[in-house]
């Protein structure tokens, strides 16, 4: 169990980052020579100033339209994201594995508030199958991508919870790591590509409604 | 409700899909993917989460009960992902409902851009859709006609050369006994600028034309309208898909502008026509900048009262609400610009909300009126959402300076019963200007 473990989060974790690294390099950069390719007249028009100027405006919690139309999901969207991000690099199993491959320290999260922070994050995930259930657009259009995408990063949580209330004994934690690093891999493959994506269509939307339409587009 | 439950018989659609294949479908499908979409098209397809944020911007959606396939998302899940999904192989019968969503339930007028975190431009993938319908020879028959018109006569309407210049004297002459010195110069080398306007105006409304001279007279202005083809700045070929068309039309339109040696291009108050001057017809042409400055009437009337070259007899008191279309405002933001003239006209402006670039569409827009009779009741049905704005207001008057909006909104005025008059911003200046004694 050890020795699979320790090769959970040495060789495989190694493997998965590099898979990440690579596939998200290429995703990007033949995204970046198609749309040199293809939509020159869109490209055109980027503006760092109008990018930034969206990218801002959409990060402000009930500022667009979009945003005010849908509050809970808002709400939901907002504590989902931050506090994913908070405890991807804060958790202190996460630190140390830095510090180890590193030599990386920094300050991490107690155990309590780390678990207090995943119950979130299920509970968000709750919130987001649950709407797919219920509002009759989303289940209109859902389709098994969607179940796939939010399996894949609910999982992790799920087991690291399980695992610091040591349910399932040694198998949690390896079963943690393991589903962590499948989330990891099918970033670039599936509707999960939005975190390398997101961006650049905000800029590029948000260049255009700058400069072109000479109005806001939250 | 599945876009087969609601299909609507429409000739062109029924012609046109009669003589696809699922072989033919998907060879056209993937030669569109190949040779004209590219990471924009990927990177939407990707990257939306299906998260349904979108829906409510739609008036399609809000006004059809929330109906899951009226929101912008559901228009594109049963459309292009749909395609994607299956790489092109559908049936001819799926093409049918495809181009009734794209071309009839959609007015590409980029609200739900506002409601969408992912900046994912829903209007790009609906005219995407038309394009691969064109090319697939689907269009709505009324829509198909005009786009016909345009390649036949180079304007929308089948106007015929005579025609219209008779149309330009026949105004002229009318006008003589209002303003005996009125003029309509015709092709005049070097003018200050010419003014361009949609075919439907000397078709339906010549009176715009009538307007316009006056308020160019009264003014002083150094101006001409031409005589030769490219006199219509309109452009159907935009919606329908013939971007090859749309190309040849805008090039037609600034060609007779330096023809004529005139400084700039003022356009009628059209929506559509000036999209496709700054967003679609120069993208086309790979241009980013024009060879002749353009400005929709907005920015000249604007223009005209800053320099205090119109003189009026009194403003209208009566409370007046202000219709804000898409395609020059959310499209190009002219907002500040367009109040700023209504309230040199106007003493009691009552907004309506949202507006602004957040305003309802008026449903007519993106060629969606323009395919004609068959598709009249859903989009006037789609288009409750603006029928309660307008009420809300209590106004008896509405400007809207673009003539889709008049034709959508007249459309829902005489539906809802509003009992609401729709005014130009030239038939309000008309009215109020001093005229000769
Ligand atoms: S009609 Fe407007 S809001 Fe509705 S889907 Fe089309 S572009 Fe979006
Ligand atoms: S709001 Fe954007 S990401 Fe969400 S479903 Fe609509 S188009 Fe997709």
């Amino acid at each position: 169990m050890n020795s699979l473990y320790n090769f959970a989060v040495g060789p495989l974790a190694w493997a998965a980052f590099i898979i990440l690294a690579v596939t998200a390099v290429w995703r990007l950069w033949s995204m970046y020579s198609l749309a040199k390719q293809k939509d020159a007249s869109s490209v055109a028009y980027m503006s760092w100033k109008f990018s930034f100027r969206s990218i801002f405006n959409w990060l402000i919690p009930y500022k667009s339209l979009g945003w005010k139309a849908n509050p809970v999901l808002t709400a939901v969207t907002f504590v989902f994201h931050i506090c994913f991000v908070v405890l991807v690099i804060f958790v202190t199993p996460h630190q140390i594995l830095l510090e180890n491959a590193f030599g990386i320290t920094y300050p991490t999260l107690p155990t309590k508030a780390a678990d207090v922070l995943t119950l979130i994050v299920i509970a968000c995930c709750c919130y987001f199958v649950y709407r797919r259930l219920t509002n009759a657009t989303v289940r209109f259009v859902t389709r098994t991508n969607d179940w796939i995408s939010l399996g894949l990063v609910a999982a992790p949580f799920v087991t690291a919870i399980l695992g610091s209330w040591s349910v399932g004994g040694e198998i949690m934690p390896l079963l943690h790591v393991l589903t962590a690093e499948a989330l990891i891999v099918a970033i670039p493959f599936t509707r999960l590509a939005h975190i390398l994506f997101a961006l650049f269509t905000r800029a590029y939307i948000g260049s255009e409604f700058g400069g072109v339409r000479h109005c806001k587009d939250w | 409700m599945s876009i087969q439950d609601r299909k609507i018989e429409d000739a062109g659609l029924s012609f046109g899909v009669s003589n696809l294949t699922t072989e033919k479908i998907q060879q056209t499908f993937k030669a569109l993917i190949d040779n004209e979409t590219g990471a924009k098209l990927k990177a939407f397809s990707e990257s939306c989460m299906r998260c349904g944020m979108c829906a409510e911007a739609c008036h399609f959606f809000v006004s059809h009960d929330n109906d899951p396939s009226y929101s912008p998302v559901g228009k594109v899940s049963a459309t292009m992902t749909k395609l994607l999904a299956a790489d092109g192989k559908v049936t001819p019968e799926d093409i049918y409902g495809m181009a009734q969503i794209a071309y009839t339930e959609c007015n590409l007028c980029r609200r739900c851009v506002h409601y969408c975190p992912i900046g994912i431009d829903v209007a790009y993938i609906m005219t995407t859709i038309r394009r691969f319908c064109h090319q697939l020879g689907v269009t709505p028959q009324y829509l198909q006609d005009t786009a016909n018109s345009h390649s036949a006569t180079m304007n929308q309407m089948w106007v015929k050369d005579d025609e219209w210049v008779d149309s330009l004297f026949w105004q002229e002459d009318e006008a003589r006994e209002e303003f005996p010195n009125i003029r309509i110069p015709m092709d005049k080398e070097g003018a200050d600028f010419y003014y361009s306007v949609i075919a439907p105006e000397p078709k339906f409304r010549t009176q715009l034309i009538y307007q316009a001279a006056a308020i160019m007279n009264e003014a002083g202005c150094d101006w001409t309208m031409p005589s030769m083809p490219g006199w219509d700045n309109s452009d159907m070929c935009m919606y329908s898909g013939d971007f090859e068309m749309m190309g040849r039309l805008k090039r037609q339109h600034f060609e007779l502008a330096q023809k004529l040696k005139v400084s700039r291009i003022v356009m009628g108050e059209c929506g559509h026509a000036f999209r496709s001057i700054y967003d679609n017809g120069n993208r086309w042409l790979g241009w980013k900048d024009y060879p002749v400055p353009v400005v929709h009437s907005i920015e000249f009337f604007a223009e005209l009262f800053e320099q205090g070259r119109i003189k009026l007899t009194h403003k209208i008191q009566e409370p007046v609400t202000i219709h804000d279309p898409c395609n020059i405002i959310r499209g190009y933001g002219l907002m500040d610009k367009l109040r700023y003239v209504a309230h040199q006209l106007c003493d009691n402006i009552v907004e309506m909300y949202p507006n602004r670039e957040h305003n309802y569409c008026c449903s007519a827009g993106g060629g969606v009126i323009n395919c004609g009779p068959p598709f009249k009741k859903v989009r006037v049905e789609g288009n409750l959402a603006k029928a309660n704005q307008l009420k809300a207001t209590g106004a008896k008057i509405c400007i809207a300076p673009c003539h889709n909006c008049h034709g959508g909104l007249e459309d829902v005025i005489h539906h809802y019963d509003l009992g609401i008059q729709l005014k130009f911003l030239g038939d309000l200046i008309y009215e109020l200007m001093e005229k000769p004694e």
